[in-house]
């Protein structure tokens, strides 16, 4: 089975703030991660290889600095990493950059690829299907567990609003998996050795053989038009009194609204 | 367009590293430069000392533009389950009226399988025309043959504005869409808006988890799709009597490499169904313990309510994931929301606050729940909620 992981390097959203006086930024100290998701697809990867035999890619568009992810991602297990950077990358959406890690799987070859659910900075979850609708190859969603896989299909469980259902698809086949699929393991120390050692291949727009029309802010349909803090309700009311006064007032609104 | 650092007035102060919120302002030999994780959200434009960030605009900047005024009509893609057409559908079109109202054009839905009564449901709910495409090939949700379906029809009729769920459903097969016809597509809008100049669509929606906004625009390529986050829209008036035309379509030539074996329906989802209760009493790590769930349940239950929950106490195991509201979680917008011992985080937030009244218990003053609440109590719940619970039942 060869195998590619698309992973992202995000900055740790639980930390980042916006300034609501001067509708900025606030980012002091935050750190950058491998999108959690990406763990677990990463830990799908490996499993599938433990069991099937094959090669586990990872492959990150983005800047040079990227390359810790790869490495951290081949401590973790992967076998080689693949950095698809390039300036003309530049300001690219959902679309430009589907595209550009769809002409990078091509060149690398595969029979799974699997993607995060989302990233956890843009939270969009549509790299993994438009990646899928280039390669003209089927898709899973929110992939929960993998129940059977051959040389030339896989089952799996996809998560739904109301259960899940259980889809069969032929290979190959990008998945887009959801934390509940498994537990991801840590870096082993022969892993950290291999990932200080790994030769990480780096792809440019030259090497995906991608048309500049595609890439990068010109090949971006969507422009963010701006970023805001999001506003606070300002019907802040605190009840007063002591406890049994404040029930009392807010049993008087329950009735006041027909909730009792 | 890109954004530069004039070199020669940078000062090296880092005010825009602190600013971007994708990593991608770098400090080297004392100058700021910008790298490929830019995104051009503008962010470290007001920020610099010396105004040494610029915007340039550049001449191969723009996607070739399509004929824009070749596409005209607002559409929603109305998902169902076992033939049943999801409440959100009826939410868009809600919204899909106020659009189609400022654009002066029509709007029109699309659905794929079910029945005809369930088109006549979506005219009452206030569409001018249906697509219908009955073939049981859409009875069970495969991408493949929704995505060459929709891509069909978007190609025929040309649609202005395509609005879909940000469901399971729409947010794994509509990129599909966007990525075939080479048009944008923004994902779990929670606000929509046309721009007066332009007519352009606005897409409001959230990044970063909840932490910051986007208005995010499709000015040259068309149609413009968003995927809406369910129940953030309201529905307009159903009228029983609203006449509107359906339009069956023909599927042909569809394919499809994947095939649903099984559907398993958890019991969990249904008895919750946190999105359609009136009155939610949630809680968070603030109760401590499982236990504290069944105190809140004791409480719904005296209300007619159901149970949610923050990630904190999901995570802590105390209650199932099916129960959790925010991000990652359901959004709700019940006629009352409790939020017992729930910091407040804008995760959460952004989950229920669009609720009509919100109440919350917390022992901490400044949590930032209390921002949004329209009655705040200061206080413990396990003193608070028995003591409501009990003067509820005495005055029943
Ligand atoms: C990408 C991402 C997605 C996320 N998605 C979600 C999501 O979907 N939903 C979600 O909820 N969170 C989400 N979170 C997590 C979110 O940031 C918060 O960590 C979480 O909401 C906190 O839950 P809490 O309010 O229950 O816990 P805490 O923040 O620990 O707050 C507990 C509160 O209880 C109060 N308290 C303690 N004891 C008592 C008592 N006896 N009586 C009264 N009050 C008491 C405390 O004063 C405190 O305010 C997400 C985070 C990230 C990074
Ligand atoms: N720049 C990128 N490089 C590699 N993989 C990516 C990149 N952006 C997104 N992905 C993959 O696509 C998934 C969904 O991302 P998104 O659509 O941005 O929410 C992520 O979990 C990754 O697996």
């Amino acid at each position: 089975m060869r195998l590619i992981v698309c992973i992202k390097q995000v900055p740790d959203t639980a930390e980042v703030r916006i300034n609501p006086e001067t509708n900025t930024l606030i980012r002091e100290g935050v750190p950058s991660i491998i999108n959690p998701y990406d763990m677990h697809a990463l830990e799908a990867a490996i499993a599938i290889k433990e069991r099937k035999g094959g090669k586990v890619t990872v492959l990150t568009m983005g800047p040079p600095q990227a390359e810790t992810a790869l490495r951290e991602a081949i401590s973790i297990g992967a076998d080689d990493g693949v950095l698809l950077t390039d300036r003309a990358f530049a300001g690219s959406d959902t679309w430009a950059t589907s595209f550009a890690l769809y002409k990078a799987a091509l060149k690398i070859g595969f029979d799974i690829i699997i993607c995060g659910k989302q990233a956890i900075d843009g939270d969009t979850a549509q790299v993994g299907p438009e990646m899928a609708e280039f390669l003209n190859i089927p898709h899973i969603s929110y992939v929960k567990a993998i129940e059977d896989i051959s040389e030339s299909s896989i089952t799996v469980q996809r998560m739904m609003d109301d259960g899940y259902d259980v889809v069969r698809s032929k290979l190959p086949v990008l998945l887009t998996v959801v934390k509940e699929l498994n537990t991801p393991r840590l870096p082993s120390l022969k892993g950290k050795m291999a990932a200080k050692k790994a030769v990480i291949n780096k792809m440019t727009k030259e090497s995906i053989e991608a048309e500049e029309d595609n890439l990068g802010l010109k090949g971006s349909p969507t422009m963010v038009k701006n970023i805001f803090a999001p506003e606070a309700k300002k019907d802040r009311k605190m009840l007063t009194g002591s406890i049994e006064q404040q029930v009392d007032q807010l049993l008087e609104e329950l009735r006041r609204l027909k909730c009792v | 367009m890109r954004i530069v650092i004039e070199q020669n007035r940078c000062i090296g102060c880092g005010a825009c590293v602190e600013s971007c919120p994708y990593s991608a302002i770098l400090i080297e030999a004392e100058k700021a430069s910008i790298n490929e994780y830019c995104q051009l959200c503008r962010a470290c434009l007001s920020v610099c000392p010396e105004g040494a960030i610029i915007e340039k605009s550049e001449e191969s900047d723009n996607i070739e533009v399509v004929d824009l005024s070749a596409y005209k009509g607002v559409w929603v893609f109305a998902e169902q389950r076992d033939g049943h057409v999801a409440s959100v559908a009826f939410e868009l079109l809600g919204e899909g009226r106020k659009l189609a109202k400022e654009l002066n054009t029509e709007l029109s839905a699309v659905l794929f399988g079910s029945t005809e009564a369930e088109a006549k449901e979506l005219i009452r709910w206030g569409a001018d025309r249906v697509y219908h495409c009955r073939d049981r090939i859409f009875d069970s949700f495969n991408d493949e043959p929704y995505s060459q379906q929709l891509i069909k029809l978007i190609t025929r009729f040309k649609p202005s504005i395509v609005l879909s769920g940000a469901t399971p459903i729409g947010r794994s097969f509509i990129p599909r869409v966007a990525a075939r016809l080479r048009t944008g597509l923004t994902a779990d809008c929670t606000a929509l808006q046309i721009d007066k100049d332009s007519g352009n669509l606005l897409q409001i929606r959230p990044a970063f988890g909840g932490n910051i906004m986007a208005t995010i625009l499709c000015p040259n390529r068309r149609p413009q799709m968003s995927t809406v986050r369910p129940r953030v829209m309201k529905r307009c008036d159903y009228e029983p009597d609203r006449q509107g035309e359906i339009i069956e379509i023909a599927a042909e030539g569809l394919s499809s490499n994947t095939e649903v074996l099984e559907t398993h329906k958890e019991a969990s989802y249904c008895k919750v169904n946190l999105q359609e209760a009136e009155v939610i009493v949630s809680g968070g790590r603030g109760l401590g313990n499982p236990k504290g769930f069944e105190m809140l349940q004791e409480l719904a239950s005296l209300l007619d309510g159901s149970v949610g929950a923050s990630r904190a106490a999901v995570d802590e195991g105390w209650i199932k994931y099916s129960h959790q509201v925010g991000q990652t979680g359901k959004t709700v917008c019940p006629k009352i929301y409790i939020a017992c011992g729930i910091s407040g985080a804008v995760q959460h937030l952004v989950g229920m606050s669009s609720s009509d009244i919100i109440i919350a218990i917390n022992k901490n003053p400044e949590a930032p729940i209390f921002n949004v609440a329209n009655f705040g109590i200061e206080g413990d719940v396990y003193e608070v909620v028995p003591l409501l619970i009990k003067k509820i039942r005495e005055s029943k």
